[in-house]
């Protein structure tokens, strides 16, 4: 009974499936030309197949899946937008989807009338919406354009406003569906903050569909993975984040051994922590099965997928080791605090020629106390002024 | 759609942002703004007075012949407006539909509500004309509300067939588009029922059934003359007259069903 009470989101055994028309004209008319042949105008397109897992209270939820796997139609089911075709789902308390940011906005109008919209369809009356307006603007920065057409604004303003009242939701449970992979790294940053927030606080439960893979890892607590429909696992985010590059990119995953094909490791001390200046030293090991190897590259990004530095063996002219399928990277770290992942694979003669790309990578973090700021420390000095 | 939940907080709120929403752009970027939906069946009225009050004689010999026209345009422009708008709604918020989830008849509601806000605020016109007509009120003149409350729900129950099924039918709107066409005409809106009558007393019988043309009929009966005819000077049987009011009741009831069993597969279509 207790474990029932601790539920936010139980699915029983879902299914569904959508009509696809099979001819072009809808209407009276071609319902009656069907009905006369006795033929159907449509066929039926299965998506999801007897579903079932449960999610409880406080977990931050991922569900991993590429595009066409089900996993946006199971968010919809979940929503209560699309209704099932078969089983159901169970949801304890109350629930805001956030599939699209901005629903309801209108181009028409000004963006201070298209938030009293968009906060009516979140639950929050006008009355409401008045006592948060200014936190409102002032956390989406847009003091001065709220008398303007929403159309003025640029994508990249809408989706801050969008956000900024997103973030107002006080739903139990919260459903994201990709949605907060647009934007500036300025909005990612927003982002990546209010999600952990929410982690921290564990007194909502969230619900993030998403394919990439890097997000799951990072903030869910537990994870899905779909394909076809069906859901292949349930479990820990990496062990997602691994059975979804299986399943997706199967020729370049081995299954038996749980090392990558192309693998890095650290060489040059125990722990992954590093200040600023330090020396990244990793060895690259790359399998003997794998043929035609001309080439090996490294790539660092940082925690919110910015491309910070990468280069191969051929941009920097060196050959590969005749006798042995391993290398060592070295770099100088001149990158100011944060998370990074450096990423490595193996290609063929071009570029292009990707043989094994090891994308989940190896991350370790940068930690400098001093008060500078930035993703990269640059050397630098000031002139005309005095030492103190 | 427990009918305690049809009222709910949220469902308030929601509807009110709609109809508020939908006036501000239906309006903006107009030169007479909103004065635009009161003018409309003023010129309407203009018009049909002109040529059916004057030069092609259908009055029968009403008197304020001109307040028994206009409060039947008004009638019918708030039918047209409402079961259109009702009918478009559900497709037009389909940005909303798809991506949230709240009871789909909020939005078909919002959709006549604002031709009902018009509707008011043409009779406020309507009750100027009364007065500088002369017209004196009966008692009568209390069941008013009764048909305005009954017109409300006629026209909700065909916004919620029409609406319904237009998210599948997109030809449904040139079919009803002809409809009322032709329902403009069966209904005795400018012209004197009498006239109908002294050709044949069944057909005036017949389109009483009518419930548009019922409440008109008596909407004219309680507020202009006692020279209309309604069904009670036609029908005999209490029970036949109350086939419109009858007709009426099951209809919502039944329309309400047809639309909550399909509104379950909106967002998949629209």
């Amino acid at each position: 009974m207790s474990q029932q009470e601790e539920n936010a989101v139980v699915v029983d055994n879902l299914s569904k499936s959508f009509r696809i028309p099979l001819d072009n004209s809808s209407g009276v008319k071609q319902a009656l030309v069907n009905f006369h042949k006795r033929q159907r105008g449509y066929r039926d397109f299965h998506v999801l197949d007897k579903v079932s897992f449960s999610i409880q209270k406080g977990e931050f939820f991922g569900i991993l899946g590429r595009n066409g796997s089900g996993k946006s139609t199971l968010l919809k089911l979940l929503a209560g937008i699309y209704t099932p075709n078969a089983g159901a789902v169970h949801v304890q308390g109350s629930l805001t989807p956030f599939i699209e940011l901005g629903v309801g906005f209108n181009p028409e109008l000004t963006a201070r009338e298209n938030v009293f919209l968009n906060g009516a369809l979140l639950g929050f009356s006008r009355e409401e919406m008045n006592g948060m307006y200014d936190e409102i603007v002032e956390f989406a920065e847009l003091g001065d354009f709220m008398m303007e057409k929403l159309k003025n604004f640029s994508s990249g303003m809408q989706v801050r406003l969008a956000f900024s009242i997103a973030i107002k939701s006080n739903s139990d449970i919260l459903l994201f569906d990709e949605v907060l992979a647009v934007g500036d790294s300025d909005f990612q940053q927003k982002c990546f903050n209010y999600f952990r927030k929410i982690k921290e606080e564990q007194d909502r439960t969230v619900i993030l569909v998403t394919h990439d893979m890097s997000a799951v890892q990072k903030f869910c607590t537990r994870a899905l993975v779909m394909n076809n429909g069906e859901v292949v696992m349930i479990g820990d985010p990496k062990d997602a984040a691994i059975t979804y590059q299986a399943i997706n990119f199967p020729e370049k995953y081995d299954e038996k051994s749980e090392r990558q094909k192309v693998d890095l490791i650290l060489a040059n001390q125990e722990d992954n922590v590093f200040k600023t200046g330090d020396t990244l030293e990793l060895k690259i090991v790359w399998d003997k099965q794998l043929k035609g190897v001309e080439n090996i590259g490294v790539a660092i990004m940082s925690s919110d997928e910015s491309y910070v530095f990468g280069t191969n063996t051929i941009i920097d002219k060196i050959a590969l080791p005749d006798d042995k399928r391993e290398l060592i990277y070295k770099a100088k770290l001149n990158l100011g605090s944060g998370t990074y992942t450096a990423k490595a694979a193996a290609f063929g003669e071009t570029g292009d020629d990707t043989i094994f790309f090891n994308n989940l990578g190896l991350t370790f973090h940068v930690k400098e106390d001093a008060q500078w700021g930035g993703l990269t420390y640059l050397d630098h000095e000031w002139v005309g002024g005095k030492q103190k | 759609m427990k009918l305690s939940n049809t009222f709910s907080r949220r469902n308030r709120i929601l509807l009110r942002e709609l109809v508020v929403t939908d006036f501000k752009l239906r309006y903006q970027g107009s030169v007479l703004g909103y004065l635009w939906s009161l003018l409309k069946p003023l010129f309407m009225f203009a018009i049909l007075y002109v040529v059916f009050g004057h030069f092609a004689k259908l009055d029968g010999g009403i008197e304020h012949f001109a307040v028994y026209l206009l409060l039947g345009i008004i009638f019918w422009t708030f039918f047209t407006e409402a079961t259109n708008q009702g009918l478009a709604s559900i497709v037009e918020r389909g940005d909303l539909i798809r991506k949230i989830n709240f009871p789909k008849y909020i939005i078909v509601i919002s959709g006549t509500l604002s031709a009902f806000i018009n509707l008011l605020l043409n009779l406020v016109i309507f009750a100027v004309f009364l007065v500088i007509n002369g017209v004196n009120l009966h008692m009568s003149a209390l069941l008013f509300p009764l048909y305005i409350i009954e017109m409300y729900v006629f026209s909700l129950s065909l916004a919620f067939f029409l609406s319904a099924s237009y998210v599948k039918y997109r030809d449904i709107s040139h079919i009803w588009e002809v409809l009322l066409q032709g329902a403009f005409y069966a209904t005795p809106i400018l012209y004197a029922l009498q006239i109908v009558f002294s050709v044949s007393d069944t057909a005036a019988k017949i389109m009483l059934l009518n419930p548009v043309a019922q409440i008109i009929q008596d909407s004219r009966d309680a507020l202009v003359t006692t020279q209309t005819l309604t069904s009670a000077d036609l029908i005999q049987n209490p029970l036949v007259r109350l086939i419109p009011f009858v007709l009426v009741g099951v209809l919502i009831v039944v329309a309400s069903y047809y639309f909550k069993k399909h509104s379950r597969y909106f967002s998949e279509n629209v």
